[in-house]
């Protein structure tokens, strides 16, 4: 078949050459079924997502007051609140962070800046970042239990101890997301600082690191907010507990969220419930604004080089 | 007739006063060499990506480095400060003597060789700062001691012709700038370190006529106090520009059928574009290949 040109055709020459019988192929029964399987999935997903939302928001409004932030956990519902928990959540994600953002991002660099490739150790601390992330979270646990006995502490359950789990168990997302952004800084950049004299250690102080920073901040907090949920480790040790004061240092005892939720949900009373509605509500909203200021820095400094 | 454009008839003049600036009169043989390339292999791995490269830089001359895609002339710019040491497995065999000292020697800092021999690359690459801090950086990071920054970064923006367009908005971002003002940032960047030599890897294929224009002026200006040594495909490029020209190609080794990049013939510019000695270059130059 040859192709059709208008000098060839003669006569013909303005005949329409794209069919006009107006039937897309886009438009098959198949394809159609396609998309309605894909949209049916999403609204599954949705759906749950929103009706869980509603349900608990709608449970828990009663009890999302003033005493929720200030009370301490009670025997008697109507007085209970969980300001320990909030204040432990605090304390332990901050720890975390203290812990772990530094070592995190100080793993990433050397592995994208200055580590050999060609030696085999790098490559296995490589590969087992990724599988790091996918260890179970209350294997942390007991690492951070461990570790703990190892160096003869006998009360397992304060901050230090808690927040060395979860920085643990956050480590491998804040190791990956540093990698990332700093593999995104173009080769270009550090050639212009080297090029005029700087050492690659100034160059990544001043040049890679600085323009990965939207990055890093992103997969850090994510990575946070992910340990401001998590459960777990802290039960493993012994984070279940009844405290009636404020958490106040590293050596602190602790309860945190997740935890006062659990053991509210454990109660009989229904009131417990409600409460425990109450205070999913509340870190559910702290998560989400986590990660909506990780979503806002992302785009707000997202650099296109 | 109308009157053309006035930044087409700027264009023109430039260029005209360019091709008087570049046919200066220049010795056969480079009276005072900066750097001598001495027989000088460069290896990626196991492969020889440039074999047997001798050239004497000239002080305060332009040299131009032209010739094919995948000759090894950006090779061979990259060996010249040390910059290939930053890709794994490049290495250079034979000396590369910088004022007779050869900086490939043990002991030697790559470090010291790259502030003195800077490098200004294809596309712009400014850091993400503002375009005072662009300039400060280099002062900064190699310790130089500067009696006032403000004065050494107006000096660097001056050298560079940049400094009437920006001396208003130096604490903006130097993303806002052009791609040819980029460039010419990229240039004071270099300058502000006081290097002796310039490296350029085909510094205006990113940009357009006007802008690349305004280089190769600012190139020419530069030469009294800077050695320049240029890789660009463009050979009006080098005829305007260049006071001597060396042409590289690659060659298909008999024996292995391994492509090596070569250095062909190396000349005052006059004399490579109006009669080399070898027929690769008359061919290259008059287009029938590369």
């Amino acid at each position: 078949m040859s192709l059709y040109t208008p000098a060839a055709s003669g006569a013909d020459a303005r005949r329409a050459v794209l069919s006009t019988s107006g039937r897309s192929k886009e438009q098959t029964p198949q394809s159609v079924l396609f998309i309605v399987l894909l949209w049916l999935s999403l609204l599954i997903g949705f759906v749950t997502l929103a009706v869980l939302l509603v349900d608990t928001f709608a449970d828990g409004l009663s009890r999302l007051d003033g005493r929720l932030f200030t009370g301490y956990p009670s025997s008697r519902a109507e007085e209970a609140g969980a300001r320990p928990a909030i204040l432990g959540s605090l304390w332990v994600v901050g720890t975390t962070a203290v812990l772990a953002v530094p070592l995190g991002v100080a793993a990433a660099v050397h592995l994208e800046e200055f580590a050999d490739r060609k030696r085999w150790w790098n490559r296995l601390v490589e590969i087992n970042i990724s599988n790091l992330s996918a260890v179970p979270a209350i294997i942390y646990g007991m690492l951070a239990l461990g570790a703990l006995a190892l160096i003869g502490v006998q009360q397992k359950n304060i901050v230090i101890g808690g927040a060395i789990a979860l920085a643990m168990l956050i480590l491998p997302v804040i190791i990956i997301s540093t990698r990332e952004a700093v593999r995104a800084v173009p080769r270009e950049l550090r050639d212009g600082s080297l090029a005029i004299g700087a050492t690659p250690l100034q160059t990544t102080w001043r040049i890679t690191l600085p323009a990965a920073l939207p990055g890093i901040a992103t997969g850090t907090i994510l990575g946070l907010s992910r340990a401001l949920g998590e459960a777990a480790p802290l039960l493993l040790l012994g984070g279940l507990v009844f405290l009636r004061f404020d958490p106040n240092g590293m050596l602190s005892q602790f309860t945190t969220m997740p935890i006062q939720i659990f053991s509210w949900t454990a109660q009989p009373q229904a009131e417990f419930h409600t409460l425990a509605a109450g205070a999913s509500m509340l870190l559910m909203a702290l998560v989400l604004l986590m990660n909506g200021a990780a979503i806002y820095i992302r785009n707000r400094y997202q650099k296109r080089w | 007739m109308p009157e053309p454009m006035p930044q087409v008839r700027d264009a023109i003049e430039i260029e005209l006063e360019h091709h008087q600036q570049a046919t200066r009169d220049v010795p056969d043989r480079p009276e005072r060499a900066v750097l001598e390339v001495d027989n000088v292999n460069v290896y990626y791995g196991d492969y020889l990506a440039v074999r047997n490269v001798s050239v004497d830089f000239g002080h305060n001359e332009i040299t131009a480095l032209i010739g094919p895609s995948g000759c090894g002339k950006s090779t061979i710019l990259r060996s010249l400060n040390r910059m290939n040491d930053l890709i794994v497995g490049a290495r250079v065999e034979g000396p590369i003597r910088y004022w007779g000292q050869d900086m490939y020697a043990p002991g030697i800092d790559p470090i010291e060789v790259r502030r003195r021999i800077g490098m200004v690359f294809q596309k712009p690459n400014p850091f993400p700062k503002s375009i005072y801090d662009n300039i400060a950086y280099g002062p900064r990071v190699t310790g130089m001691s500067v009696a006032s920054m403000d004065d050494h970064v107006e000096q660097a923006l001056t050298k560079a012709a940049l400094w009437d367009e920006v001396k208003d908005k130096l604490k903006q971002s130097a993303y806002g700038l052009s791609g040819g003002q980029q460039q010419r940032l990229c240039i004071a960047r270099t300058i502000a370190v006081q290097p002796d030599v310039i490296l350029m890897d085909e510094p205006c294929a990113s940009l357009d006529p006007i802008a690349t224009l305004r280089i190769e002026e600012l190139m020419a200006e530069l030469r009294d106090q800077y050695t320049i040594i240029i890789v660009t495909h463009n050979m009006q490029q080098a005829a305007r520009v260049a006071d001597r020209t060396a042409f590289f190609t690659a060659a298909i080794d008999p024996d292995t059928g391994e492509r090596h990049g070569e250095l062909v013939e190396y000349d005052k510019t006059t004399k490579i574009f109006e009669s080399p000695a070898d027929s690769r270059t008359e061919g290259y130059i008059s287009g029938r290949f590369g």
